[in-house]
């Protein structure tokens, strides 16, 4: 685990290592919980090529880049997934990848599939602000900076006004990132709650292939 | 460099001078010098909807044609739009009472379970300063207030907003309810919001997909043409 780094993730994504008969396509934002998964149980046949992780920040980005990595490991391996939820492509990613002939996870974004995404529906929940292990550590590339709110910090109300709360999404048992986590609801102006999910869809969904 | 050097005296500059300043002041999103820019061109005797359409919306036009280019982003928008909505604040009574020209009008809301309404009240500006009358619905509305709304206000344009993968498929509740109710084709449906597209604007038989807030206005103001020629045609 220790070649990850999250600034590269946002940046620029992780390459394939070249082993194993699945080749698995994501957001760098999941890169650290499904290597933890492969590493935890064993799975020696998968193998993970990331996207950089800020094409969350510009989702129409997200079927091109995709189906480039298809194209350009395709002979390598003997299936590939995809693992981006919709996120955000409006049905554009599913249709991309229909096209090219491989599955994708189910369900609207991660902070669904984390939670599960029945689980989510249910809950149908309009003024949270999710986060996920990854999205607080790397708060100010995803939102500080992006939304400009370093430079004009008066815009926060206009962004966040009709939330209420900052869900942070705990993968992983971590006081510092939870701390990290009510710091940045502080910051938006919103509640907070901390909500362990795991891995949730997620897991299920490697643990098929 | 001194602060007498740095400083540019708005009072000081001709018209011509003042008005382009205006537009560099927009695209920094300096709020309290286009307050004061407008209240110099009134001083100056200029007409309030001038003022508007020549200094205001002439430099969103700029700041909206560097977002689609992608050398502004988000942020600069809304401070600039911040800008733009403080000199609006002056203008507004009095366009009311010049009557300044309308082109027509628009009911906007962002659609159930969404409470995102950073587009539509971007749209919602830009479709005021183009001299539209805007009733914005706010945010999380039902088929329900969209329809009331439209008969209440009798609007040309209908306008929906959603950023969500998940509420977007609202509209089309909405749009098929006014098609059961045989009004869907007394008024122009625009759409917009960040996971939207073209094709999925035509799916839902929206008459329009609008990509931003200045693709709305150029669209709407098309489609209120073409509406009000078909009229006349017929008439």
């Amino acid at each position: 685990m220790t070649r990850l780094d999250d600034v590269e993730l946002t940046e620029h994504g992780l390459p394939p290592e070249g082993r194993g008969r699945v080749l698995l396509i994501g957001c760098g934002a999941l890169a650290r919980e499904v290597l933890t998964l492969k590493a935890a149980n064993g799975w020696d046949h998968l193998d993970l090529a990331c996207l950089p992780a800020i094409l969350h920040n510009h989702p129409e980005k997200i079927p091109d880049a995709v189906a480039q990595e298809v194209a350009a490991n395709r002979a390598d391996y003997a299936q590939i997934f995809v693992l981006y939820a919709d996120c955000g492509t409006g049905g554009l990613l599913q249709a991309r990848c229909a096209e090219l002939g491989v599955e994708m996870l189910d369900g609207p974004h991660c902070y669904s599939f984390f939670e599960r995404n029945e689980v989510f529906t249910e809950r149908g929940e309009m003024t949270a602000f999710y986060m996920t292990d990854f999205l607080v550590r790397q708060f100010d590339a995803f939102v500080t900076r992006p939304l400009g709110l370093d430079r004009h910090p008066e815009l926060r109300d206009m962004y966040f006004g009709n939330y209420e709360t900052l869900v942070y999404q705990a993968q992983t048992d971590n006081p510092a990132l939870t701390e990290k986590a009510r710091a940045c609801a502080e910051r938006l102006g919103l509640g907070f709650e901390r909500r362990f999910t795991g891995y949730g869809d997620l897991e299920t969904a490697l643990r098929r292939l | 460099m001194s602060e007498e050097e740095d400083d540019i005296i708005l009072s000081e500059l001709d018209d011509e001078e003042l008005v382009q300043q205006m537009f560099d002041d927009l695209y920094d999103g300096l709020k309290e010098e286009i307050e004061e820019a407008v209240h110099i061109l009134l001083d100056r005797g200029w007409e309030p909807y001038d003022i508007l359409t020549k200094a205001l919306v002439g430099g969103m036009t700029i700041v909206g044609n560097d977002f689609r280019d992608g050398i502004l982003f988000v942020p600069e928008v809304l401070m600039a739009a911040g800008a733009m909505k403080g000199g609006m604040a002056i203008l507004k009574p009095l366009l009311a009472e010049t009557g300044a020209p309308r082109i027509g009008k628009m009911v906007i809301g962002t659609v159930k379970g969404d409470i995102h309404d950073i587009g539509k009240n971007l749209v919602s500006m830009m479709m005021e300063g183009a001299g539209f009358e805007v009733v914005d619905l706010g945010i999380n509305n039902p088929v329900e207030a969209y329809l009331e709304a439209l008969e209440s206000e009798g609007p040309d344009i209908l306008g929906m907003s959603a950023l969500l993968t998940t509420t977007m498929p609202y509209m089309k509740v909405v749009i098929d309810t006014m098609t059961e109710k045989g009004i869907r084709d007394d008024y122009i449906v625009l759409v917009g919001g960040a996971p939207l597209n073209e094709e999925f604007g035509r799916a839902i038989g929206a008459d329009a997909y609008c990509r931003d807030a200045a693709v709305a206005v150029e669209t709407a103001k098309e489609f209120v043409l073409r509406k009000h020629n078909q009229m006349a045609a017929g008439a």
